[in-house]
Order: structure tokens, then C-alpha cells, then sequence
């Protein structure tokens, strides 16, 4: 109620991101990302830099766009009708939505982890050796078995599975088939992973272990989490973006955000006053 | 607060009031519905008892036994005589001097015409085939079992008939006598007809059988099947996943669910006027008549296998998307194998339903009276429904039974389709 309520101050309110939302030498960088679904627009005049090999956490209340944002950065967004998105958006050097951009391509290099887990109802060697198949990755069965394994390993499931790899993904259990779609995204080893709040459907034990294994993967790759759990937040991001009502209040280190936010909204949010 | 902790009493005690009529609608409801299965299930056991003792008849055949003295005088051939003079043979006759001799006593030419048709008209081929398989049999006397007439095949399966009198029954009372002589010599024995299961349509119903038919049927539902599944998987696919949004997509919509409900026979209208007139496809034929009720079925199988797409999760759709899968990977390797056993199921649904169907053949000459066994998808033939059709049109006593007994052939072979439905079903189907 309040929200609705605020609505027309709070666009008044938010007039600037405040913070540092721009990076050097980021992996990825948006400017002024407008997105639409028909007439009502969910994402006002964005601007955000995504640092190479951090973990950048979005969080907001519930509809303020951060979904949807994520889902620009891989252009998942071209598969719902009636979708706009405009604005800039780069990988490295490239322009991902440019003409010449295939979208096949860029889902190669931007892996994405969804809110519930969806492993296709084959083996759970079939899941993971599905990417590393379509892009061809592999040269023979050695190589594939390879990066199966090696997947598996990474995602932190080889030790439970190992011996049942011909055994449907869908049979394992919640947090189990999360780390298997997580072990799928990176066979294809892509240069950054969105993932969109990856853990909200599973258990407590299940969610550490998938937040341990974030911690891992920043290694090597890039990671944009959306997340409804700032503790979750806290633990596993460097960076932490706060948005509201489809505009990006704040943006700073992690640590700053949650002991010493400068916005008064994000304030609110993160003492729990909504959300 | 306290106002309303004293609601809440009054509520409770609301609520169990109302409970009790509530389990009452419960019961009746459910009473209802038992009543309901019930009534359906009696009905179709009547009806298959019905139709199972009305069938019986049919797949037994009375037969008289004979002592034919293949006499080469007699046949007007010399001995030694090759295929095609044999052929000629005068196997009639043979026949009537078999019945005269074992009848001395029948003298006037109308008793023996009235003898002569207690056989069938089809025993002077069957003798025939019997020698032209065994020259060597020329010459000598042989026992043969020859068809008796339909008449007299009703006639011995009915015992009431004899009580009728003569003017109300074919088989008339001297016929009787003869019959019952030859029953005393043991020349008359019942046995499975099994010539029902092989042999083509016949006017005599004696030797009309199921063949022709249950070819016609397997041949047009193949067709049926080899033209409905790729064109109905196709079109529904593309309408589901591919098709912009737009009027037209939206207008073929509408009129795809409307032709499910066109009547059948104008279909076969269409089919007369495009596929014959116009292409000049052979009539009477598989091949035409498979396409017709390829239109008929094609609604069907679009629609339910829509729905069948449309019932595989989208998150499906995201993941492999998500992994640089192209849309075309995405619905070819996840989204139809999963929708597959929907697919399927409305594919045999739809084969079914044209598998039943007669309107629409009758328009195209599939109602045809044809002897012949179909060999291919071009030849004449005709289709069990139509069959049955025909033969319950059929004056003939006999044509009864048959007539049930085709419906019984036409039931098995959708019980054989709905259990590859289910069978089909359980291979493809995946659990989450």
C-alpha cells in the first residue's frame, strides 16, 4: 500500500543513481536502458557497470525490474512478446544488441541460472553435455566426458552423482538439480553468469552450498545474482545494486550498502521498513 | 477484538449447520455420478453381448458332404486334360449328378432345382480349384465337403424355423426331409468359418468375407497416418511456436477449431471435387479415400497436439534457450519430445474417429461392391464401416450375423489402436 501510495514522490525521489554504478575496465556495461512490456515500462533510464570476475548482487522489492534487467544482459528478454528493450549494452567491446549480434552466440558467452531449477528430463549427463553438443565443443566422447565431468566438478555435485550419471536430472533433489543446471551453464563455459535468485526454492543447507560454490566459480567467471535475501547479498556479492520501482536507486561496494547506504530508500529497504 | 472472538463462536456454530448439507449435496453428488458410470457401463455390456451373440452365427458354417465322381465325360473334357480345358470342365453338372445319385427319388425338374440349392452357388469353384490343384483326381470319386446354401445355413442354425410353416420359411418342406436324410448319413457337420476372416465380399453371404474390407481399412489408415501426422505435427508446431501474433494467425486459429466441427460428408464432397475431378486421383480407392479423411482427422490432431505443446513448462524452453540453443534446436530437441506422448494420443484419437467414419467414402466410391482384395493403395476397395453398412442393407437372413461379426472385427481393431495409443504413451512419457 505504501508503495503505491509513494509512487509519484519516489520517481521525484530518484533522480540520480547514487553511488558508483560505473566500473573500470567493466565486463559488461549498460547506459540508459529503457525496457518496456507494451505500453508500461519497467526500466527507466539505467546506467550499470558489471566489473570482470565479480559477484554483483541486484536486490529491490518484488516488480522492481531487476529481473528483468538481468534478462537484458543475455537478451532472454527477445522471447516475450511485446518486450522492448533499448539503450546500450556491451560485452568486452561488443554491442549485444547490434545487428550483427547472434543471439546463440552471446547465450554462449552469458550463461544464466534460473529461479527454479530446470534440468531437461534426461540423464544428468545428457543435461551438462547438452551445451559443449550444440556449440561443439567437444571433439570426441573423451573430450565431452571431460567436460562433464570437470562441469560436475566445479558445480561441486561430481562426488554425489558420479556413480548415477545415467540417471534422469530430474530425479535429484532440489538443491542437486540447481547445482546441475549451474554445472550445465558453465560446461559451456561462458564468460558471465546470471543468475536469477538461484536459491529461493531451495533449503537452507542447499542454499549455503549453492552460496559456497558462487564463491568459487568468481574465480573464473563474471556472476550477476539477483537475490530477494540480502544476507545472501551480504555473503556472496562485492558489489550490490539497489533497485526500485524500475530505476537503479544505488550502487556500491556491498559492505557500504548494507552498513552505510546513502539513499534513503535503500535505507528502508535494507532495514526492512518494505520488500 | 473481542467483538470478534464472539463472531467467531457464532461463526463456528454456523458453520456446522450448514456442514450437514453441504455432505448431503456431498453424497447426492457423488451418487449421482456412480449412477451415472453405472448406466453407461450396462449399456455397453448389452450392447456387446448383443452383438457378440448376434455374431456368432456368422463364424460357424454349415457344410454338406459330397461324393463328387470327377467323370471326364460328364466334366466334357479327355483325360489326360491340361489346365485350361479342365477349367471349362462342366462342374455343375458333376454336382447335380452327385445330388441325384444320392437322391434317386427325385424325379420332376422343379424338386431337383429345389435339391440343387441346398448348396451353394460358390461349390462348383471350390470343386473346381479342388481338382485343378490335383489333376490326378480326374477320373476318380472323391468326398468333399461343399458350402451349404445361406438358406439352408439358417435354416440349420435356427431350430424354431422348422416349427413355421412352409409358406413363412425358405427351405421348404420337401428341402427339410432331404436335409434331415443327410444329417442321418452325418453329411452335414457345422465348422469355423474361417473363410469369413479371408476371403473378400461376396453376394452370397455363404462366402462373403472380411478381408477385403479389413485390408481396405488397414491400407486407407495407413495413408491416413502417413499424411495427417507430419502435416498435423507441422502445422501445429509452427502455429504454436513460430506464428507472429497477428490476425492471420489468429484467423487460421479460428478456422482450424471450426473445420474439427464440419460434417463429414462434406469432406468427402471436397474430396470428390478436388482429389478426383480435379487431380484425377483413381476412385474407389485407399489412396483417395485416406486423403479425405486426412482433412477430417488434421483439425483434430492440430488441436490436441497444440495443447500438448502447450503444456511443456516454458522453463524448459529458457533453459535450453539460455544454453545458445537457436529456437528451431529448442522446439526439435526438447519441446516435442516432451510434447510426443499428447501428440501421439491425439494423433490416435483422430485415426480412430476417421477409422469409424463412412459419410465421406461414400461420396468418393469406396461403397462400391468389390470382390477382390485390395493389393495397394490405388486398388477398388472398401473400408469395415462401409462394409458393415453394406451388408446391413443386405436382405439376406445370413448378412445379420455378419453384419455383427464385422462390427466385432471393426471393434478389436480400435481396441488394437487405443492399446498402441496407451502403449505409445508410457514409452514416451517423462516425469518431472
Amino acid at each position: 500500500m505504501n508503495q503505491v501510495a509513494e509512487a509519484p514522490d519516489i520517481h521525484q525521489a530518484i533522480k540520480e543513481t547514487v553511488g558508483s554504478p560505473f566500473a573500470e575496465k567493466p565486463k559488461m556495461s549498460t547506459r540508459n536502458v529503457d525496457v518496456f512490456y507494451g505500453d508500461k515500462q519497467a526500466i527507466f533510464d539505467v546506467g550499470l557497470d558489471i566489473g570482470n570476475h565479480e559477484v554483483i548482487a541486484l536486490i529491490g522489492p518484488s516488480g522492481c525490474g531487476k529481473s528483468t534487467y538481468l534478462r537484458c544482459l543475455n537478451r532472454m528478454n527477445d522471447t516475450i512478446p511485446g518486450c522492448s528493450v533499448t539503450g546500450e549494452f556491451r560485452l568486452d567491446e561488443d554491442d549485444i544488441y547490434a545487428k550483427g549480434m547472434d543471439p546463440v552466440l552471446l547465450r554462449a558467452r552469458v550463461g544464466m541460472v534460473f529461479q527454479k531449477p530446470n534440468p531437461f528430463p534426461k540423464s544428468i549427463y545428457d543435461n551438462v553435455a547438452y551445451g559443449p553438443k550444440l556449440h561443439g565443443l567437444a571433439g570426441n566422447r573423451a573430450e565431452l566426458d571431460e567436460i562433464v565431468v570437470s562441469s560436475l566438478q566445479k558445480a561441486g555435485l561430481y562426488e554425489e552423482v558420479k556413480d548415477r550419471l545415467n540417471v534422469s536430472g530430474t530425479g535429484l533433489s532440489g538443491g542437486q538439480q540447481q547445482r546441475l543446471c549451474i554445472a550445465r551453464t558453465i560446461a559451456v563455459s561462458p564468460e558471465v553468469i546470471l543468475m536469477d535468485e538461484p536459491a529461493s526454492a531451495l533449503d537452507p543447507i542447499a542454499t549455503a552450498t549453492i552460496e559456497e560454490l558462487i564463491d568459487e566459480l568468481r574465480q573464473n567467471y563474471t556472476i550477476v545474482i539477483v537475490t530477494h535475501s540480502m544476507q545472501q547479498a551480504a555473503r556472496v556479492s562485492q558489489r550490490t545494486a539497489y533497485f526500485h520501482l524500475g530505476k537503479l536507486v544505488e550502487v556500491g561496494d556491498t559492505n557500504q550498502i548494507f552498513t552505510n547506504p546513502q539513499h534513503q530508500l535503500t535505507e528502508n529497504y535494507i532495514t526492512g521498513r518494505f520488500g | 477484538m473481542s467483538n470478534k472472538m464472539s463472531h467467531n463462536i457464532n461463526n463456528t456454530e454456523q458453520v456446522r449447520r450448514s456442514l450437514k448439507k453441504r455432505h448431503r449435496q456431498e453424497k447426492r453428488f457423488i451418487l449421482l455420478g456412480k449412477l451415472s458410470v453405472m448406466t453407461g457401463f450396462l449399456f455397453l455390456v448389452f450392447l456387446l453381448a448383443d452383438i457378440s451373440i448376434k455374431a456368432w452365427p456368422a463364424f460357424q458354417q454349415s457344410w454338406i458332404q459330397l461324393d463328387v465322381s470327377f467323370d471326364p465325360q460328364k466334366l466334357g473334357v479327355e483325360a489326360p486334360a491340361d489346365e485350361d480345358a479342365l477349367k471349362k470342365g462342366n462342374y455343375r453338372g458333376v454336382l447335380k449328378q452327385s445330388l441325384y445319385t444320392m437322391f434317386p427319388d427325385v424325379s420332376t425338374r422343379r424338386d431337383k432345382k429345389a435339391l440343387f440349392k441346398l448348396i451353394s452357388s460358390g461349390a462348383e469353384y471350390q470343386i473346381r480349384d479342388t481338382l485343378l490343384a490335383v489333376p490326378e483326381k480326374l477320373g476318380t470319386t472323391q468326398q468333399m465337403w461343399v458350402l451349404a446354401d445361406d438358406d439352408v445355413d439358417s435354416f440349420l442354425k435356427e431350430p424354431k424355423m422348422r416349427e413355421l410353416p412352409q409358406d413363412d420359411r425358405r427351405i421348404k418342406d420337401n428341402q427339410v426331409a432331404w436335409l434331415d436324410q443327410l444329417r442321418e448319413q452325418g453329411r452335414i457337420e457345422s465348422k469355423w468359418n474361417w473363410a469369413f476372416l479371408t476371403s473378400g465380399d461376396s453376394r452370397e453371404p455363404e462366402q462373403a468375407g472380411i478381408a477385403g474390407a479389413l485390408r481396405g481399412t488397414m491400407l486407407t489408415i495407413l495413408v491416413v497416418l502417413a499424411m495427417s501426422f507430419p502435416l498435423g505435427l507441422a502445422a501445429a508446431v509452427y502455429l504454436e511456436e513460430f506464428a507472429p501474433q497477428n490476425r492471420w494467425t489468429d484467423l487460421i486459429e479460428i478456422n482450424v477449431n471450426n473445420l474439427a466441427a464440419v460434417p463429414s460428408i462434406v469432406f468427402g464432397l471436397l474430396g470428390l471435387a478436388v482429389f478426383i475431378s480435379f487431380f484425377g486421383v483413381p476412385r474407389s480407392a485407399p489412396l483417395v479415400g485416406g486423403m479425405v479423411l486426412t482433412l477430417m482427422t488434421l483439425p483434430t490432431i492440430i488441436i490436441a497436439s497444440r495443447a500438448s505443446l502447450k503444456s511443456v513448462p516454458p522453463s524448459i524452453r529458457d533453459a535450453a534457450l539460455a544454453l545458445g540453443a537457436s529456437k528451431v534446436q529448442t522446439v526439435f530437441q526438447h519441446v516435442v519430445p516432451l510434447a510426443m506422448p499428447g501428440i501421439l494420443t491425439g494423433t490416435i484419437i483422430g485415426m480412430a474417429q476417421a477409422l469409424g467414419e463412412t459419410a465421406p467414402l461414400l461420396m468418393i466410391g469406396m461403397v462400391a461392391f468389390i470382390v477382390d482384395i485390395p493389393q495397394g493403395i490405388t486398388d477398388s476397395a472398401t473400408v469395415l464401416p462401409v462394409q458393415i453398412y453394406l451388408w446391413a442393407d443386405s436382405p439376406e437372413r445370413a448378412f445379420m450375423a455378419k453384419t455383427s461379426a464385422a462390427i466385432i472385427v471393426l471393434l478389436l481393431f480400435l481396441v488394437t489402436m487405443n492399446l498402441l495409443a496407451v502403449v505409445l504413451r508410457k514409452r514416451f512419457e517423462r516425469k518431472w
